[in-house]
């Protein structure tokens, strides 16, 4: 549509303002993390990134990340892919209900489970362990995930699965074969976000691992911050070691990240 | 309920609930079952080990008069002004320029408008801390044209520790609450806008006339989203100012984690989280029901 040079002008005034309101924090602290450190002379230190990769014990946090991210992820998404296979191509009694107790998980906040979990596990010996970690947000994603597929599942013609019907195939080759390949960029997005949300996830680290041998990145990024406050140039150069992956991985499946947090928000 | 089977791979009446099972067995144990015996905790007086002792709904009662809790929840309703309201403003002027305007470089202004979204949120902590820290780039730059007197640690001062962190609220917010609104806004067809521009509607009225009552329901589900994420501020206020100075910034999320591992109050920490689900399940319903009325 047409629109004036005069307001073109204060579109650009505005859009530019508000890009660079955020930006400002995230190359603040790029800056930051390669500024000098105290006493040291001022210019580019790009070894503040080793530096605080080895004092932060970056190496083994990300690697805990990884771990709880690859359990979380496989975990959620194959339970969510068998429930809303169920949910979104099959009729049975009580699918309606049931499929409110999932929405309803949608809802629960962590602040409220976090607490008879951690007493719950503590009593089993099982805090301080990857499933103590995982296990509470599969049963999250598993909601959400639950949900989405679906939504994916029930736009597919009825006519693919009588196809798979005529051909003898069973439910589960019929979801292997048929119902999964035609679900690509859907599972996708599913598994950026859950990918994203065990990354970012604070609270349940936190609680679950008091004995503090098993952080993930977010907390030993805390951990550091709690050890480090005065040396600004090594925690911020741990912080970005710790915001990289989920931003590299922004910039290329950027469209699976707001499709998914959109569709999800909506529906 | 008819006769046909499941589904024409399906013939077994049980397979549904097979399929659905392992699913639901996870949350069930891992997120039902917990928020049950929160509610139950609640009912108790308890340090975390040892014996109980059962009060009733005494945890929920010493909360009324409770100042800590009282001022967690008026903090929410302060950040709820950044987190919800600021970002819906500031969302519906991006995302109505940029439907109204031919704008080159779209996609890169919405990314970066949108990236905040992707970043932990401890990360986020650890850069906005410096940002306010007293000798940080914030205070620098009063101090640069003179304003030196608006100079502060601003997360140690009992007046700006609040806005400052709901001020990263906003930012944190606002590309989510853009989006959001913009999905919205790209359905209202062209014609509608070319009608108006024919009548000689300019920007502001078109914007009211037209693109803001089509997004009525996106602003809602804006709402229900950034007011929730204002209740739950746990990661930032943890990293930034661990509810202090005094309470001056504690929030119902926060005293939920200081009052059951910090203060060993579990009891108490369980009133205070069920009292936070039941407020988010009522903004659900709440903000949802407006929206569905004035449609």
């Amino acid at each position: 549509m047409r629109v004036s040079t005069a307001e073109r002008t204060m579109n650009y005034v505005v859009l530019g303002l508000f890009a660079l309101f955020a930006l400002a924090p995230i190359l603040t602290i790029l800056a930051t993390a390669v500024s000098s450190q105290i006493g040291q002379a001022p210019g580019l230190h790009l070894g503040n990134f080793l530096e605080a990769w080895d004092v932060g014990g970056f190496g083994s946090s990300l690697g805990n990340s990884l771990v709880v991210a690859a359990i979380v992820v496989t975990s959620a998404v194959t339970l969510s892919v068998l429930s809303g296979y169920a949910f979104g191509t099959m009729r049975f009694r009580g699918a309606t209900v049931l499929f409110y107790v999932f929405l309803l998980g949608l809802m629960i906040p962590t602040e409220a489970t976090v607490i008879p979990l951690f007493f719950d596990l503590r009593s089993l010996g099982l805090t301080d362990t990857y499933a103590a970690i995982a296990l509470p947000q599969i049963a999250q994603s598993v909601a959400f995930g639950t949900f989405w597929l679906r939504a994916q599942f029930r736009t597919m013609p009825v006519s693919l699965l009588e196809a798979a019907a005529l051909d003898g195939a069973g439910p589960v080759r019929t979801l292997r074969s048929v119902v999964v390949p035609a679900s690509v960029p859907a599972l996708t997005t599913l598994v950026v976000l859950v990918f994203m949300w065990t990354w970012n996830e604070f609270l349940i680290a936190l609680v679950m691992t008091p004995g503090g041998g098993l952080r993930t990145a977010p907390l030993g990024l805390a951990n550091f911050q709690g050890q480090y406050t005065a040396e600004i140039a090594l925690l911020s150069a741990g912080a970005v070691i710790v915001a990289l992956p989920m931003v590299i991985m922004f910039l290329f499946l950027q469209r699976h990240f707001i499709r998914g947090m959109l569709e999800g928000a909506v529906k | 309920m008819s006769k046909s089977p499941p589904s024409a791979v399906v013939r077994s009446r049980v397979t549904p609930y097979l399929f659905i099972l392992p699913a639901f067995l996870v949350y069930a144990a891992f997120s039902l079952y917990p928020l049950l015996r929160a509610a139950q905790f609640s009912l108790y007086e308890w340090p975390g080990f040892g014996p109980s002792t059962f009060v009733g709904l005494q945890n929920y009662t010493d909360l009324i008069g409770d100042e800590n809790f009282r001022a967690a929840i008026g903090n929410a309703l302060v950040l709820i002004l950044f987190y919800a309201a600021l970002p819906v403003v500031i969302g519906l002027v991006l995302a109505a320029i940029f439907r109204r305007g031919q704008v080159r470089g779209m996609g890169f202004f919405r990314s970066v408008i949108f990236l905040p979204q992707v970043i932990a949120l401890v990360v986020v902590a650890v850069a906005w801390r410096n940002i306010y820290a007293p000798n940080g780039p914030l205070n620098q730059a009063l101090r640069a044209v003179g304003l030196d007197e608006l100079a502060r640690g601003w997360l140690g001062d009992p007046g700006a520790a609040l806005p400052a962190v709901g001020f990263i609220g906003t930012w944190l917010e606002m590309g989510l609450v853009m989006l959001l609104l913009l999905a919205g806004m790209s359905r209202i067809p062209d014609d509608l806008f070319e009608a108006a521009r024919l009548d000689g509607a300019g920007p502001v009225r078109e914007f009211f006339a037209i693109t803001l009552p089509s997004v009525r329901g996106e602003i809602v589900v804006a709402l229900v989203l950034t007011i929730i994420a204002a209740l739950k501020t746990f990661d930032l206020v943890y990293m930034t100012t661990s509810g202090g100075p005094g309470n001056a910034t504690t929030v119902p999320s926060y005293e939920v984690y200081h009052r059951a591992f910090q203060l060993r109050e579990v009891g108490s920490a369980s009133a205070v989280a069920i009292v936070l689900t039941v407020l988010v399940f009522a903004i659900n319903v709440l903000v949802t029901r407006i929206g569905e009325r004035s449609r």
